[in-house]
Parts: C-alpha cells; sequence; structure tokens
C-alpha cells in the first residue's frame, strides 16, 4: 500500500467563507424587511429634520405675537396652516420648533439614564456581593414608584424647569438600563473567553470594556429607542402640569396645558401639538420593536 | 408556596424603608430653607421659624427620620399645611374616587383587550387583527392627557353626550356613605344619580384605560399565538371540538399566566397615569390632591399622597407575584 505522494491536495481550511456576514450587517437585513419599522425610521427622521431645518420650515418665531382680534385664535388657513393661538402666534412655527426640545429632552435624558445605568448595572453585576445588593435595592426602590410619580416628585423638590423635568425623566428610566446591564454582565460573567482572559492577567477594566460592553450594545440601543418614546411623552406630561418647559418655550405638553381654555372656541390650538407628540412617540416605538426583532429576537416579548 | 410568601414579604422590608427614605428627604431636599421656599420670600422671619418647628426641620434629620418613621406606624401621616387637618383623615375620599375610577379603566382594558388579543389571535392576518394591532400601537403611543383632551372635544363639546369633567352634578350632589359614588347611588336606590355616576365615569376610565388596553391586547395576542401552536390544541380540534372552545377554554387557560402578570403591572401603572386623567377631568382623586398639593407646595401633602401610592403600587405587585407563582405550579421559586 503506498501512501499517496500526491503532495499538491489542499484540504480547505476554511469553507466558503465569504457567505458569512456580521452580525450587525445581518440585523440591517431583517429590520429593512419590516414594513412597520421602516415607517418607524421615516417618522423619526421626518422629525429630526424638522428639527434641524426649523428656522427654514416655520414661517414665524415662536414667539411672535399679534393681539389684534384678527390674528387671535384663527382657524386653520393657507397663511395659519394650523391657525394660531390665542396671543396670535403661528401653531405650525411652534410646532415645528417643538420637536427640538422634545427630542433633544428625549434624547439627553435616555443618554443620561444609560450612562448612569450601565455604570451602576455593570458595577453590581462585575463586583457582586454586597455591592450588588445594595445597588439593586437602589433600583428595586426607585422601581416601587409609578415611574411620572417619582418624576413629579423630583420636579417638585427640584423646581419646575426644563432642565429638571430631564433630570427627573433620566432618574427615573436608571432601573430599567442598570438592571438590563447587570444581567448581561452576569450571564457574560460566566463565559469561558473571561476567565482566559483573567487567566491572561487582564484588568478589570479592560474586561469590563472590552468583553461585557461589546456584548451590551445591541439590548441597549433597542431599550434605548423605546425609552426615547416614553421619555418624550413624559416630558410631554409635566410640560402639560406645568412641572416641566417655561412660556415662552414651545414644547408640546406646555402648549396643549396653555390652549386647554380654548378647547371649546380654538380646539386647533390642542390638536396638532398633541398629533405630533403621538406620531414622535409612535415614530420611536415602531423603530423599537423593529430593532428588538432585528437585533435580539430572544428579547420578543 | 409559605415559605415563598414569607421570603417575598421579608424583601419588602429594605424597600419600604428605602421609599420612606426617599420621601422623608423630599422635603428636605428642597434647594435653600425648605420653610422659606413653602410661605414664599414675603413671609415673615417668625412664620418662617414657626413653620420650621412643625415640620420638625430645627431637629438632626435623624431624630426626624425616626419621628417620622414612628408617626408612620401610629398611622400619623402629617398635617397638611394648606387645610390644617390631619392627613390620614383628608385622605379617604380621594383614595376613594382614584379606586373607582381605576377600577372601572381596569375593568374596561381588560375586557377589550383580551377580547380583541383572543380575536386577532384567533383570526391572525385578518383585517380585524390587522386594525386592532394598528390601534394598539398607536394606543401605546398616546399621550393620555391629549387623549382626554380630544374625548372632551368631541363627546362633551361638539356631541354633547357627556359631561365634560368632574364626579357627579353638582346641582344633585351625591350623600356620601362609602366615598364609592356608584355603591352609594345603588345602595340609596337613586337610579338618576347612578346613571349621572357612570356618564361622569365614562371618559376618564376611557383615558386611563388607553395604555393598559393596548398592551393587554399586544400580550394576549402573542401567548394565544404561542400556545395555538401547541400540539394539545391540534388534538382539540382534531377531535372534533367547536373552535370556540379550544380558544376561549383550552388556550386562554394555558395563555392567562403572562397576561395576568401584566394586568397587574398595568394595575399598578394606573396609579401613576391617574394624575394625569384626574387632572383633565377634575377627577376629585388622589393625583389631583398631590397636583394641588404640589402647587401650594403643601410638601407634607406631597410626600404622604407619594408614600401611599407607592405602598400600594409595591403592594399590587406582590400580589401579582404570589398569584402568578400560586396559579402556575410549573413555576418553582428557590
Amino acid at each position: 500500500m503506498e501512501l499517496s505522494t500526491n503532495k499538491e491536495i489542499q484540504v480547505p481550511i476554511e469553507p466558503a467563507e465569504d457567505k458569512a456576514v456580521s452580525p450587525w450587517l445581518e440585523a440591517w437585513r431583517s429590520f429593512r424587511k419590516n414594513k412597520l419599522a421602516v415607517i418607524g425610521t421615516f417618522i423619526v427622521l421626518f422629525f429630526v429634520l424638522l428639527a434641524i431645518f426649523a428656522p427654514y420650515i416655520a414661517p414665524e418665531g415662536i414667539n411672535e405675537q399679534k393681539l389684534t382680534a384678527s390674528d387671535r385664535l384663527q382657524a386653520p388657513s393657507s397663511e395659519h396652516w394650523f391657525g394660531t393661538d390665542d396671543f396670535g402666534r403661528d401653531v405650525f412655527s411652534r410646532v415645528v420648533y417643538g420637536s427640538r426640545i422634545s427630542l433633544w429632552v428625549g434624547f439627553l435624558a435616555v443618554m443620561g439614564s444609560i450612562v448612569v445605568g450601565c455604570l451602576l448595572g455593570i458595577i453590581a453585576g462585575y463586583y457582586g456581593k454586597w455591592v450588588d445588593s445594595v445597588i439593586s435595592r437602589f433600583f428595586d426602590i426607585l422601581l416601587a414608584f409609578p415611574s411620572i410619580l417619582l418624576a413629579i416628585a423630583i420636579v417638585a423638590v427640584l423646581g419646575p424647569s426644563l432642565r429638571n423635568a430631564l433630570i427627573a425623566i433620566a432618574v427615573i428610566n436608571i432601573p430599567n438600563f442598570g438592571r438590563l446591564i447587570r444581567s448581561r454582565v452576569l450571564s457574560v460573567k460566566q463565559e469561558e473567553y473571561i476567565f482566559a482572559a483573567k487567566a491572561v492577567g487582564m484588568k478589570n477594566s479592560r474586561i469590563l470594556f472590552h468583553h461585557v460592553m461589546p456584548n451590551s450594545i445591541a439590548p441597549i440601543i433597542v431599550q434605548g429607542t423605546l425609552a426615547i418614546a416614553t421619555a418624550i411623552i413624559e416630558a410631554a406630561a409635566l410640560g402639560f402640569l406645568g412641572l416641566g418647559a417655561e412660556a415662552p418655550n414651545p414644547e408640546w405638553g406646555k402648549m396643549l396645558s396653555d390652549a386647554r381654555a380654548f378647547l371649546t372656541q380654538a380646539p386647533w390650538t390642542l390638536f396638532f401639538p398633541g398629533l405630533a407628540i403621538v406620531l414622535t412617540v409612535l415614530g420611536f416605538n415602531l423603530m423599537g420593536d423593529g430593532l428588538r426583532d432585528a437585533l435580539d429576537p430572544r428579547m420578543k416579548n | 408556596m409559605f415559605s415563598y410568601t414569607i421570603k417575598r414579604l421579608l424583601s419588602l422590608i429594605p424597600v419600604l424603608l428605602g421609599l420612606t427614605l426617599i420621601v422623608f428627604f423630599m422635603i428636605r431636599a428642597i434647594p435653600g430653607n425648605p420653610a422659606q421656599i413653602i410661605l414664599g420670600q414675603l413671609a415673615t422671619k417668625e412664620a418662617v421659624a414657626e413653620l420650621t418647628k412643625q415640620l420638625g426641620l430645627d431637629q438632626p434629620w435623624y431624630t426626624q427620620f425616626f419621628q417620622y418613621l414612628g408617626g408612620l406606624f401610629t398611622g400619623d401621616l402629617g398635617e397638611s399645611l394648606r387645610t390644617k387637618s390631619p392627613i390620614n383623615e383628608e385622605i379617604w375620599p380621594f383614595l376613594a374616587a382614584t379606586a373607582e375610577l381605576a377600577f372601572c379603566a381596569m375593568i374596561i382594558a381588560i375586557v377589550i383587550g383580551v377580547n380583541a388579543g383572543i380575536i386577532s389571535a384567533w383570526f391572525q392576518n385578518s383585517w380585524f387583527d390587522y386594525v386592532a394591532m394598528i390601534l394598539a400601537l398607536i394606543g401605546v403611543s398616546m399621550p393620555i392627557f391629549w387623549l382626554g383632551l380630544m374625548e372632551q372635544w368631541v363627546f362633551a363639546i361638539n356631541l354633547e353626550w357627556l359631561p365634560t369633567s368632574g364626579r357627579e352634578n353638582v346641582r344633585a350632589p351625591i350623600e356620601s356613605i362609602t366615598n364609592f359614588y356608584i355603591l352609594d347611588t345603588l345602595i340609596q336606590g337613586r337610579m338618576d344619580q347612578f346613571w349621572e355616576v357612570v356618564k361622569h365615569l365614562v371618559m376618564p376610565s376611557f383615558a386611563l384605560a388607553t395604555i393598559p388596553m393596548a398592551i393587554i391586547a399586544r400580550i394576549t395576542r402573542s401567548t394565544m399565538l404561542e400556545v395555538m401552536k401547541s400540539d394539545f390544541i391540534r388534538t382539540a380540534r382534531a377531535k372534533g371540538l367547536r373552535m370556540f372552545w379550544v380558544v376561549y377554554k383550552h388556550s386562554l387557560k394555558n395563555a392567562i399566566i403572562p397576561v395576568l402578570t401584566i394586568i397587574g403591572l398595568q394595575t399598578g401603572l394606573l396609579l401613576g397615569g391617574a394624575i394625569l386623567t384626574e387632572t383633565i377631568f377634575s377627577w376629585p382623586g388622589i393625583g389631583r390632591y398631590i397636583y394641588d398639593a404640589i402647587n401650594y407646595r403643601d410638601y407634607p401633602v406631597i410626600q404622604s399622597g407619594i408614600l401611599i401610592i407607592a405602598v400600594i403600587f409595591v403592594t399590587i405587585n406582590l400580589i401579582v407575584d404570589l398569584l402568578y407563582a400560586a396559579i402556575d405550579p410549573r413555576i418553582k421559586y428557590n
């Protein structure tokens, strides 16, 4: 029996590899197929563009008062698309500028809760023991309040302003992210490559940033998108209760509470700001649902 | 089950203590001198000093905290700065009003939400399914204060079917016995007033029900879809059972646990939504009570109101957890 002398045989070390795609690309492909998610993304994009180009889109400023009877509380027309309010201000312009406030507050508040929540969650999950107990109890306590009530309490203490509303919304969302990251850290901690990294002598901080964080990005993006939706509603609710933006800021919730007295005379002053809230929030919710299905199918329901 | 109940009750202690501590520090966290802020800049020094003493702010904080805690154990919630009456006495009618509103809202949310979810799952991808799920999506994105205003515009101002706000007809006030007006009017046999109460309840409870209804419908649909794929459902259908019974008996029984959990969670969240709904509809409930207190800087009332809602919220969540363990023997807690 002769061994094969053919040295040309090459064992393919890697099977046809060029079809493998990164999980992000795969997620993007499945996201693109989800009609509702695409609609949601377009709605969000629409409002983002509205916010960026507000000075070019809005025909008037936010506080151009015209107090003559022929200018006040005018119904929607070709001149004033959304009508005018009791100060003769163009409601359309105010709604357009309002998108800046809502998106800004929603985004910033959620970023704040992500940063603080992740930090606490990582510390709790990674160090365990009493540190974990203390931080987890803190999350439990924050979650023991209905969230809007806790926000109201925080603003009642700090004093009503847009900045304090933003802080309050950031605080009430901390435990959601904290818990998410904590459970991620706990599961990643058991992986063999973490043991390997420890054996090689990697520092804790490096393990956290190189291994634990990248493993948690997808759920944070999903949760973050959905959290922006609730943050926008919460900001509007605080504005509506007089605990958020101050006059003459065209915050949508504030516009609703200012116009309440004119429900019978000028319903358009109430209809359009509310519609803007619903659409923006719907956009973020649809986008978040789509991202969840695409990035993290396990999180479904 | 018994040991789980005990464990769960014990785990509440740190949460309740933490809650109390946060609420306790609320008033002390006001920047500057709380008594001065409460009374306003024009208040005299004497008035400020007196309020400081009344609120116990002149003592070290730990003494204050134990006094506060001791007061809570004896049912003392402090005194309203505005009405000067004890909070634990004046709070009951407000709590009852919120309970009545929340109860009606939850009934609406459960009956409509669960059935919409079931029918959507039963006729998956039908027009009913699409319409119901799009409505549910819009529902979860709805700011309830705006929905309330739009309801008022349509049903009270334009159609004039329902009263705009309030809890009763002010010209024919209800003699209250239990503070639950539906019960009161029934006990007194005043059907005219009963209908008046129901009419006042319709809009606020629908506004408050919107979000839980939408969430319940979505969860019911997805769990039903999962259950209906399982083998025993196929068997039930194969032996010729009518689809109605397969859906409402076999499937629903197995889909009920996630639905119940959501119902419990949403009941707790209703308390938060109540503050907005009550503001719109001038409903004299606990949310309105706290909101008015904020405007008057009546901090003892804000503190106690928030504490009571949080305790109710925690209690509801506990009951849900225990029910969850009791209903499903498969769930084993360690």
